[in-house]
C-alpha cells in the first residue's frame, strides 16, 4: 500500500521529467505560434510588427506549399504501401520453418540501423547515379537508356531509399504480431480444406490488422518530418518535385530566415502532425487499458 | 512421403528467404566492399562483387584527410551522454508510474508519448533562436540536451513497461524490513529492472547516433557528430564512392552491431505498446 509519505515522493520523482517535457514542448511551442502573427525577418531584425493571419495566407496561398503538401502525401502513402505490403509477405515468410533463420532476421533488420545520411548517399551515388551508378550499369548491359533518377524522377527515388530504411521497421513489428497467432486456429482450417489464401484473407489479416495499424500510424508520424534524405539527394528539387512541408519550413527558417512565414508552416504542420497523433493516442490509450 | 513434401517446402522457404533478405542487405554489402576498392574499381562499369585487388587505402585517406574521428567523438559522447543523462531523469519517473499509480498515470504517460509526436518543424525556430543567444549552436553540449529531450518519453515508457514487469510484492516486501524509497530503488529495483534499463539505455544510443534532424540543423564544423560529416559527402569532388564507402562503413558498422542484440528493445520502445 502507497502511504501519503511515498505519493508525496512519487509526484517529486515525477517533475523533472515533466517540467523539462513541459519545456521542450510548450514553451517552444508557444513561441512559435507567436511569431507566426510577427512579421519578422532575421535579415532585419528590431522590425518586428504584428500582422494577424497574413502569414498563414501567404504559407498557404504559396504554390510551393500545395506542391509540398501533395509530395508529402505522396511519400507518406508510397512509403507506407511499400513496407506495409513488403513487410507482411517478409513477416508470413520469416515466420516459416527455414534454415538460418537468425541471419536472415538479421540481414532484413540491418537497413533500419544505417543513419539516414548514409543510406541516402550511398542510394544517391553507387546505386542511382546515372553514369557510375549500379542501375546505370545494369541498364547498359540489358542496352537500355540509364535512368537519371533524382533529375527524373527525385519523388519516387526518395521513396524507393525511405522504403528501404522502414521495410525492417514493418516486417519487424508484423512478425512479433503473427508470431502471436493461435497455430490451432491454422490447423483447424487446414482441417476444413482451407487454402493458403483463404487462411491468408480470414485469419492471418484479421490478426494483423492492429499491428498493422500500429505501424501505420507510427511510421506516418516519423515520415511526416523526412529531412535528412531531401537534404543530401536532391535539396527539395528540381523546382520543388521532392520538396515536403518539413523541407520547406527549413528553407523558409533557415535559409531565407523568414522567421514569420517559417513559423506559419510549423503550426501547420503540427496541426498535420495531431490528426495523425490523436488516432495514434487513442490505439495506446485502448492497450494500456487492456 | 510426407517428411520428404515438408523438406520441400523447407527448402523453397529458405532459398526465397535468403534470396529476398539478400537483395534488402545488398546496399550494406556494397558498401563495405566498395571500401576496399579504389576508387577507379568502385565506379568501373563491370563491378567485381569479390574479384578485386583489397585495400585498406580508402580508410587511411578518411582518418588523414578529414577529423574523421573528432565526428566519431562527437558522435558517441552524444548518443551515450543524452541516453545516460536521459536515464538519470527517466528512472525515477518511470518507477513513480509503475508503482504509485494514481488515475492520472495513464493520461500522464499518454501526454509523455504525445510530445514525442510533435514534428521538429513545431519548434525548429524557437530551439535555433534560443540556441543561438544561449551559444548552443554547434556544441556537444546542446546536442546532449536536445538528444535527452527528444528521447525521455521513449526512455520513460520502455522503464514503466519493464518496471511493470516486477511484482509488486518484492517491493512491498523490502518496504516492510523498514528500506526507504531510496534503498528501494537503488538495492530491490534496479538489481532486478537492470536488463530492462540496460536495454533501453541500448535502443537510444542507437536512435541518438542516426538521428539527424537536429544534428545537420544545430552543428557545424566543431561539434558535427557522424550523420552531420558523412552529409558533407553530397557536395564531393572528383572521385569520392570508395572513401564515401569507408567514411560510412565506420559509422554504420559499430551501430549495427549493436542492433542486431536489440531486436526485441526495438519493438517495445518503437511500437509505443501498440502491439503486444
Amino acid at each position: 500500500m502507497a502511504t501519503t509519505h511515498s505519493r508525496t515522493l512519487a509526484r517529486f520523482m515525477l517533475l523533472p521529467s515533466v517540467l523539462l517535457l513541459l519545456g521542450w514542448m510548450i514553451v517552444p511551442l508557444c513561441m512559435t505560434l507567436y511569431f507566426s502573427f510577427l512579421d519578422y525577418n532575421l535579415l532585419s531584425p528590431g522590425s518586428e510588427e504584428f500582422i494577424g493571419f497574413l502569414n498563414y495566407e501567404f504559407f498557404l496561398t504559396d504554390p510551393a506549399f500545395l506542391a509540398s503538401f501533395f509530395n508529402t502525401l505522396l511519400l507518406v502513402g508510397g512509403v507506407l504501401t511499400i513496407t506495409i505490403g513488403g513487410g507482411i509477405g517478409l513477416a508470413i515468410l520469416l515466420d516459416q520453418a527455414i534454415w538460418g533463420r537468425n541471419y536472415v532476421r538479421i540481414m532484413v533488420l540491418a537497413p533500419f540501423f544505417v543513419m539516414p545520411t548514409v543510406s541516402a548517399l550511398v542510394w544517391k551515388n553507387m546505386f542511382m547515379n546515372p553514369v557510375n551508378g549500379l542501375f546505370a550499369h545494369f541498364a547498359a548491359w540489358f542496352g537500355a537508356a540509364p535512368i537519371d533518377f533524382f533529375a527524373e524522377i527525385p519523388l519516387l527515388s526518395i521513396i524507393i531509399i525511405v522504403s528501404w530504411q522502414w521495410l525492417p521497421f514493418a516486417a519487424l513489428i508484423l512478425l512479433t504480431a503473427i508470431q502471436s497467432l493461435d497455430r490451432e486456429q491454422l490447423e483447424a482450417a487446414d482441417l476444413d480444406g482451407a487454402g493458403p489464401f483463404s487462411k491468408f484473407i480470414y485469419i492471418v489479416l484479421p490478426h494483423l490488422s492492429r499491428a498493422i495499424t500500429a505501424v501505420i500510424l507510427i511510421e506516418t508520424i516519423f515520415l511526416l518530418s523526412i529531412f535528412a534524405e531531401i537534404l543530401v539527394t536532391t535539396s527539395g528539387g528540381p523546382g520543388y518535385e521532392s520538396t515536403n512541408i518539413t523541407y520547406l519550413i527549413y528553407t523558409q527558417s533557415l535559409l531565407q530566415f523568414d522567421v514569420g512565414g517559417g513559423s506559419a508552416g510549423g503550426i501547420v504542420a503540427v496541426i498535420i502532425a495531431n490528426i495523425v497523433a490523436i488516432f495514434l493516442m487513442r490505439l495506446i490509450g485502448k492497450n494500456l487499458e487492456g | 512421403m510426407a517428411m520428404n513434401n515438408k523438406n520441400k517446402s523447407k527448402l523453397i522457404y529458405t532459398l526465397l528467404a535468403w534470396s529476398i533478405s539478400g537483395m534488402i542487405f545488398f546496399p550494406i554489402l556494397w558498401t563495405l566492399l566498395t571500401s576496399f576498392k579504389t576508387e577507379a574499381e568502385a565506379i568501373s562499369s563491370s563491378p567485381s562483387l569479390f574479384m578485386f585487388d583489397w585495400t585498406l587505402q580508402n580508410y587511411q585517406d578518411v582518418l588523414q584527410r578529414s577529423p574523421y574521428f573528432n565526428h566519431f567523438w562527437n558522435s558517441v559522447v552524444i548518443s551515450l551522454g543524452s541516453s545516460l543523462l536521459g536515464l538519470l531523469i527517466a528512472i525515477p519517473a518511470a518507477w513513480s508510474m509503475a508503482f504509485v499509480q494514481t488515475k492520472r498515470t495513464k493520461n500522464l504517460l499518454m501526454w509523455m508519448l504525445s510530445t514525442k509526436m510533435l514534428p521538429p518543424v513545431g519548434v525548429l525556430i524557437p530551439i535555433y533562436l534560443l540556441f543561438r543567444d544561449l551559444e548552443l549552436l554547434d556544441t556537444k553540449l546542446g546536442l546532449v540536451v536536445v538528444m535527452t529531450l527528444i528521447n525521455l518519453p521513449i526512455m520513460v515508457w520502455m522503464l514503466y513497461t519493464y518496471f511493470r514487469e516486477i511484482p509488486n510484492e518484492i517491493l512491498e516486501a523490502s518496504r516492510m524490513d523498514g528500506a526507504s524509497i531510496g534503498a528501494e530503488i537503488f538495492h530491490v529495483l534496479l538489481p532486478i529492472a537492470l536488463p530492462g534499463i540496460a536495454s533501453t539505455l541500448l535502443l537510444n544510443v542507437i536512435l541518438a547516433w542516426n538521428e539527424a534532424f537536429w544534428t545537420l540543423i544545430l552543428t557545424a564544423a566543431d561539434a558535427a557528430p557522424l550523420t552531420a560529416f558523412i552529409a558533407s559527402y553530397s557536395s564531393p569532388e572528383g572521385l569520392f564512392y570508395a572513401k564515401l564507402s569507408a567514411a560510412s562503413t565506420m559509422a554504420i558498422v559499430p551501430i549495427l552491431i549493436l542492433g542486431w542484440f536489440s531486436q526485441k528493445q526495438l519493438v517495445r520502445g518503437l511500437s509505443f505498446g501498440a502491439v503486444k
